[in-house]
């Protein structure tokens, strides 16, 4: 098992290496370093004495892949790539192009992001379980029938309208709770309702009807028959011997997306007004802030790649059958 | 002039594509079995006429021209105009031109917002003024729902008796082409028995040739979903939306199937170092946050077409770049998924005891590859095809609403949405914006939806165990 | 029927419908039997014959869509059918205990073992509450799991598939049933282990008095269980007799043909009987007797008027125009034609020259473990085996699943790469040809498959599939191939309107013939045969067997014979060799090991295979627990374990070759 995260955790590296250098890229071939300085400076104070010294405060004045004037092994490490990527492998992530500690920042911002998404999941997790299960029950019924169809229609609206109708139903026409913002500690309560409801309600439909087909291909097994043949209630059929089995696609498919939840989600925390890490990114996005992007898309990368790990180990823990090795 | 964009060229092979599918598929028994299911199914044939009627829209909407500006007598050499048009311009001409001021509503004489308006009198008054375009021909305002009523009623029976004819046209094909009597024919279709779902297709027509109708007459004189900001009509932009729609849900997974199914297929065949490096590449790709990717790529080709702004001969061919390569990277980050579903398939498939009995013979690689391994994945790439298409419809309208999807000008659902958002706060809202887009993707997406449920229930060998 | 007061179960005119309107089949039609109490009644028939929907049936527990139309089930007099839910689960598990095929799939992965029992015993004997895990465990003791309370612990994956099925049926026994329902509890199983399965459940049914409703196919398991048997086709029953009546008296020509169909050392040299064609599906029609079709005997009436059941004496029903008194119909009793001979078998074999000879071959898949992925073993599923196989002969390599016969198989014919050691063919290394070379020798050796479900490409017509093989070697012109092709389907029985059908339209038998008949396009001079009839019913496995011996006599090919079915062996085989994990452990003619073996494992594995012609007094050698992994195989000999005479050397040393004549030889340091 530790042997096995260990060569996961090994085989990340030349990942993560590839994920930098493809941003790296991807970034430079739109903007040179100059781009950069200009854009940062404003247009009153550009002069190239000033954008030189903006790039040499900010690392930018070597050369980008490889410094052909430099010797032996400065020739790679001599560069803004190398200095730039440095940090990021022990998680320093540096400062932003306008000055401010990135780290600072994703520790500042991720609660909002996670008081999002957490109780999203959660809840998400618990409505969909229940709707599955209850449409798996009625199998070969106009309910099983309707309700897939249902589904359908709710996985066929788009993520903004739900977003959009939400906020103007509950929080303009019923004025429950405020339509965006936010607000520390216990206040911020009231800023979470709403995009948790909604964020669970556009889930409904795939989220349900994936279920369904786990418990419906459970339903069909062997074993099923067996726990029938000894003469158990439908009940206990279902909830002992289908979803116990049926539970570990399902854990496999939380635990995958369990890191990424740190990213937070860029539309809704935009719409919401929610100062969490997604509308950071889509902050950074917008002023081409090299350092806080890279700096997310290697986060990003690197919680995929734990997901991926977990996702492993969770199947370990559902399934007696899987060891690694 | 004719102009051939890009992706109109795409389209338009796509379609030949399909209909020399359609023809290899109808030649070969384990293609034509489970497209003979789907066409059994009433929710199949149902969601297919939507379907072909958005795609109808769509290809309309890709044969663009430059119409001419003079008649190009004597001397005067032909001048095109920079404007570039479709023929779906042409058949919805009168809604494309009634541009208002503003915002109006749904069917609204007047416009959205007070304006001072000088009468004749020369007071200046604070009034709603009349449309230019919407319900003109209307000199009293309360004549209008009588109006409504009877354009529709007019045009509800031109469609009914334009669909009696069409019914009656195809059922004696059917009668001809099966040797049956017609009447016979009829009530086994009325009575919905007949083998193929005929009622079922037939009556979704009719409801498809009614509301198509009914709004176009209404159209002509008056805004059925409104105007926006500027005054374009609502309507219209939805029409024209369907395809960006369509290109973008299409031509993404066509632009990157052959780099799935190639590198799918040699990783899960070769093995060794070749699967070691497709699945690094893939696994790399995957890990980087898809939004991320696309957001630089797509400010990337930005600022490279502001660079080389010259080489575009009108607006509507950058936009039309600016699509192909939003469907390029998109399908960048979308072609992963796929690609493991086939190396693990083939994995599957070359331990198989007919791809062994293969090797026994010394066939060669490249033809175990193409004759036995392929043809056995290829439903896996249809059902991924038709169930990718309604997640990249989706995806545009997030896209364009985060700035990174097509360029503003084009028309598409996304756009809508986002220029409609930042009139949320209105009071009162404005509204019919949001809802025409969201009725158009909702109409589209959910028959998507519905269709790819069918043929995924015909293909997938595990539904079908029972043979 | 006659109708004693000992009736435990009676099913009168039960009648099952799968399905509704077009689609609507009656996979069981009007039928009856009754099971009395403490009796093994075996319902005895070929796969599709409606055997395991009476069983579910019976249960209640009919897949979505299949119902009951008529008919009653009566289990002590109580109709089953009329119970309401709540009452039929208290049936289920309780008077009526079941095991299915598939123990490998019918346990809950995710729960343990003793759980599963436990769940049972919470239903139907609320008294052992709380005493449950010590009853738990008296359960899997009484069905011979060696430490039970330590078993009770794990899940169905650590245990070997014989002792999955003993948790089934400890788990059927929790409820103290009088029924036992045994849906093929074997057929998964290899021999030795259905042997020790089949003995649990005689001794069981002795120690419990509990009746057994025993579904199978095998004629040979049913001699040595059965109380009564019962003989089903296409949904119907065709015979009710007792054991011995059955098997020295059967009246329906099914039941005979069967019994002729069946391969045997007797039947060496002749054309073994068959039944043509094959179960005629569920959804079909039928005007007459169900088995007119393939019946040897068949008159007008048979396709005309539908049998009648007729009782004769001593509880023997037969539904067959022939017993029925009221038709004088021609006496039953004429004899069949005799069988024709095949060829003249010589008793000591010619061996003649060789044709492949492998010398000393391994085939080791390395397994890899830790940071590095280093390799810290090796699964050794050949293991240093010497054959010689001699032109124009048979050599069957017999062997339980797990022993490395099929990787063999596929060494030989490079489509595994022997890790060492050497496969000659003809005179050349085959080891030693790479690419081209070897693509071109190819055609000289060729193999059949075991499923010819899986072994054609679903998306290829028949005739492209029988051609590939010519296309891939250059052989010929489109027009001669073409030509070829036809000339191969004649050659293997299939008409000519076969080339452009599909393989999904032909049945199982037909699909082996397609198979045969594209080994064959390359004209190979070895055919490797990897179970060619273990997938296919009794009655077309002779069909199959006619023809590789019809294939031989004429085209003089040479057979590897890849098999765990003694009794095919017997027939076919000139010399056999005995695999246990990896190695060879006997081997000789047919008539050196088959009658007289000298290794402990060929004993005990011939002891193990049920016949219908031995006495029921033989002496079964069981042997204890199963087959050892072969990435950790024991030291020593390598079944020593499990041996019944083993000694102290065995565990240390590896028996040399003890020759026993001059093609018989054995490693046992008993010899």
């Amino acid at each position: 098992m530790i042997a096995y995260i260990t060569r996961r955790m090994l085989y990340a590296i030349p990942i993560l290496l590839g994920v930098n250098l493809l941003t790296f890229v991807l970034f430079f071939v739109v903007n040179s370093t100059d781009d950069m300085a200009r854009l940062h400076l404003g247009v009153k104070r550009v002069n190239p004495e000033a954008v030189e010294v903006w790039k040499q405060e900010h690392g930018y004045d070597k050369p980008l892949l490889i410094n052909a004037k430099a010797e032996g092994l400065e020739v790679v490490t001599d560069t803004i790539l190398f200095t730039k990527s440095l940090g990021l492998f022990v998680f320093d992530f540096g400062r932003s192009d306008n000055g401010r500690d990135i780290g600072y920042d994703i520790r500042q911002r991720m609660w909002p992001s996670l008081a999002i998404a957490v109780p999203t999941l959660l809840v998400g997790l618990l409505v969909n379980l229940t709707f599955g299960l209850l449409i798996a029950f009625f199998r070969h019924t106009y309910i099983d029938l309707w309700g897939v169809i249902f589904c359908v229609a709710l996985m066929s609206v788009s993520g903004l309208f739900y977003i959009v109708g939400g906020q103007y139903l509950i929080g303009k026409l019923l004025a429950v709770v405020p339509i965006s913002g936010y607000d520390t500690g216990v206040n911020a309560l009231k800023f979470l309702v709403l995009p948790v409801i909604i964020g669970v309600i556009s889930g409904i439909g795939a989220g349900t009807r994936w279920y369904r087909t786990i418990f419906l291909e459970e339903i069909g097994r062997d074993f099923v028959r067996t726990a029938r043949a000894k003469g158990l209630t439908e009940r206990l059929v279902l909830f002992r011997h289908v979803l116990a089995n049926g539970m570990i696609p399902i854990i496999t498919g939380v635990v995958v997306v369990l890191p990424t939840l740190f990213m937070g989600s860029l539309i809704t925390e935009s719409f919401f007004g929610i100062p969490g890490l997604g509308s950071y990114t889509l902050d950074a996005i917008n002023s081409q802030d090299f350092a806080i992007v890279r700096s997310m898309v290697f986060l990003g990368a690197v919680l995929y790649i734990v997901g991926l790990v977990l996702t492993d180990i969770a199947y370990t823990i559902a399934d007696p059958r899987i060891r690694l090795n | 002039m004719p102009v051939v964009f890009i992706t109109d060229g795409l389209l338009f092979g796509l379609v030949f594509m399909v209909l020399a599918y359609a023809i290899y598929a109808s030649r070969h028994p384990h293609l034509r079995l489970p497209w003979k299911k789907v066409a059994r199914s009433r929710m199949g044939m149902a969601t297919l006429i939507i379907l072909l009627a958005y795609v109808f829209i769509g290809l309309l909407d890709s044969l663009h021209f430059r119409p001419q500006l003079n008649s190009g007598s004597g001397s005067h050499p032909i001048v095109y105009s920079n404007e570039v048009l479709s023929v779906l311009d042409i058949v919805l001409q009168p809604m494309r031109e009634h541009q208002e001021k503003t915002y109006s509503e749904p069917f609204a004489l007047h416009l959205y917002s007070k304006e001072t308006v000088e009468s004749s009198a020369g007071v200046q008054q604070r009034i709603y003024p009349r449309l230019e375009f919407g319900g003109r021909h209307l000199s009293d305002p309360s004549q209008r729902s009588d109006d409504i009523i009877s354009i529709m009623l007019i045009a509800a029976s031109k469609a009914l008796f334009a669909w009696l004819l069409i019914v009656l046209m195809v059922l004696s094909l059917l009668a001809i082409k099966h040797e049956t009597p017609l009447l016979g024919l009829i009530s086994k279709v009325v009575r919905g028995t007949s083998e193929i779902p005929w009622r079922i297709i037939l009556l979704t027509l009719s409801v498809v040739i009614l509301i198509g109708k009914v709004s176009y007459d209404l159209g002509l004189s008056y805004h059925v979903l409104g105007t926006d900001k500027v005054g374009q009509d609502v309507f219209y932009q939805s029409f024209k939306s369907v395809r960006t729609g369509l290109v973008i849900g299409t031509l993404t997974t066509l632009i990157t199937l052959p780099i799935a199914i190639t590198l799918g297929l040699m990783a899960g065949y070769f093995r060794g170092w070749v699967d070691d490096v497709i699945q690094y590449v893939y696994t790399t790709l995957n890990s980087i946050p898809g939004v991320l990717l696309i957001a630089s790529a797509v400010l990337l080709l930005q600022v490279y077409m502001d660079v080389h702004a010259d080489d575009f001969d009108t607006l509507e061919e950058r936009a039309d770049l600016r699509m192909l390569f939003l469907c390029l990277i998109l399908g960048v980050t979308s072609w992963t998924g796929l690609c493991r579903l086939l190396r693990g398939e083939t994995l599957k498939l070359r331990e198989s005891d007919y791809v062994q009995a293969a090797t026994a013979f010394g066939v060669a690689n490249s033809r175990i590859l193409s004759r036995h391994i392929l043809p056995n994945v290829m439903h896996m790439v249809l059902i991924t095809i038709v169930l990718e298409f309604s997640g990249l419809v989706l995806a545009e309208a997030v896209l364009s609403y985060v700035g990174i999807g097509v360029d503003p000008t084009t028309n598409s659902w996304g756009n809508m949405i986002n220029s409609a958002r930042l009139e949320m706060a209105r009071e009162p809202i404005v509204w019919w914006s949001l809802m025409a887009a969201f009725i158009f993707m909702f109409t589209l997406v959910l028959a998507a939806n519905l269709f790819s449920d069918t043929v995924r229930d015909a293909f997938d060998p595990r539904v079908q165990a029972e043979r | 029927m006659s109708v004693a007061n000992d009736v435990l179960l009676s099913v009168e005119h039960l009648t099952v419908e799968i399905g509704s309107g077009s689609r609507r089949v009656r996979p069981i039609d009007d039928v009856s039997f009754s099971i009395r109490k403490g009796e093994i009644f075996s319902l005895l028939g070929e796969s599709g014959c409606g055997k395991s929907m009476t069983a579910l049936s019976i249960m209640r527990l009919l897949p979505a869509g299949g119902r009951v139309v008529s008919g009653r089930i009566l289990l002590d007099g109580q109709d089953l059918l009329q119970l309401s839910e709540t009452g039929m689960r208290s049936v289920r598990g309780g008077k009526i205990g079941m095991i299915f095929q598939e123990p490998m799939t019918s346990l809950n992965p995710v729960m343990t073992v003793g759980a599963q029992i436990a769940e049972s015993l919470q239903v139907h004997d609320p008294d052992s509450s709380s005493a449950i895990d010590a009853r738990v465990v008296e359960l899997l003791d009484a069905v011979g799991i060696p430490d039970p309370s330590a078993r009770a612990g794990e899940y169905p994956h650590q245990l070997s598939g014989g002792m999955k099925q003993r948790v089934m049926i400890a788990m059927a026994l929790a409820g103290k049933p009088e029924l036992l329902i045994a849906d093929e509890p074997t057929t998964a199983l290899d021999v030795t282990i259905q042997a020790q399965v089949l003995e649990l459940l005689q001794q069981l049914q002795r120690d419990t008095g509990m009746a057994i409703l025993f579904i199978t196919h095998d004629l040979g398991v049913v001699s040595q269980l059965a109380d009564d048997i019962a003989v089903m086709y296409a949904g119907e029953l065709v015979e009710v007799a007792s054991r011995d009546t059955f098997f020295e008296n059967n009246k329906h020509p099914y039941s005979a043909k069967l019994m002729r169909a069946l391969p045997s050392m007797e039947k060496r040299g002749f054309q073994l009987e068959i039944i043509p064609g094959v179960v005629p599906s569920a959804g079909t029609e039928f005007s007459g007797c169900r088995f007119a079709d393939r019946c040897h005997r068949v008159i007008d009436l048979c396709r005309q008027t539908e049998p009648f059941w007729t009782e004769l004496a001593g509880a023997h029903g037969v539904r067959c125009h022939f017993a029925d008194p009221n038709l004088s119909l021609p006496a039953h009793e004429q004899q069949d034609a005799v069988p024709e001979i095949l060829h003249e078998h010589s008793v000591v074999a010619d061996l003649g020259e060789t044709l492949v000879d492998l010398d000393s071959v391994n085939v080791y898949f390395p397994i890899q473990r830790g940071v590095l992925r280093r390799v810290v073993g090796h699964v050794k599923a050949v293991d240093g085996v010497s054959l010689k196989i001699p032109k124009g002969r048979t050599l069957a390599l017999v062997g339980e699943s797990g022993c490395g016969k099929t990787t063999l198989g596929k060494g030989l014919l490079q489509l595994i790469r022997p890790t060492a050691g050497s496969v000659t063919f003809e005179g050349d290394d085959l080891g030693a040809l790479k690419g081209e070379a070897l693509r071109e020798r190819r055609k000289d050796f060729q193999i059949i498959f075991q499923d010819p479900y899986s072994s054609m490409n679903p998306r290829m017509q028949v005739g492209a599939i029988i051609e590939e093989g010519m296309k891939a070697q250059n052989i010929g012109d489109k027009a001669s191939r073409a030509q070829r092709v036809l000339e191969l389907l004649g050659q293997v029985g299939l008409p000519e309107d076969c080339l452009d059908r599909y393989p999904h339209e032909f049945s199982g038998g037909q699909r082996q013939r397609i198979c045969i008949a594209r080994a064959l396009a390359v004209n190979p001079k070895l055919i490797v045969c990897d179970e060619p009839t273990s997938a296919l019913d009794v009655s077309v496995q002779a069909q199959i067997l006619n023809l590789l011996a019809e294939l031989q006599q004429s085209l003089g090919l040479t057979y590897l014979f890849i098999t765990h079915n003694i009794s095919v062996v017997s027939y076919l085989a000139h010399e056999v060799a005995v695999m246990y994990l990896g190695r060879i452990v006997e081997r000789g003619t047919v008539e050196e090991v088959l009658v007289n073996p000298q290794h402990p494992y060929t004993q005990a594995l011939l002891s193990a295979v049920p016949s219908v012609d031995s006495d029921s007094g033989r002496d079964i050698i069981r042997l204890e627990g199963d087959l050892p992994s072969p990435s950790n195989p024991p030291s020593g000999c390598h079944f020593h374990q499990r041996c019944p005479h083993r000694m102290d050397r065995c565990e240390t040393d590896y028996p040399d070759e003890a020759s026993l004549s001059d093609t018989h030889v054995a490693r046992c340091f008993l010899l």
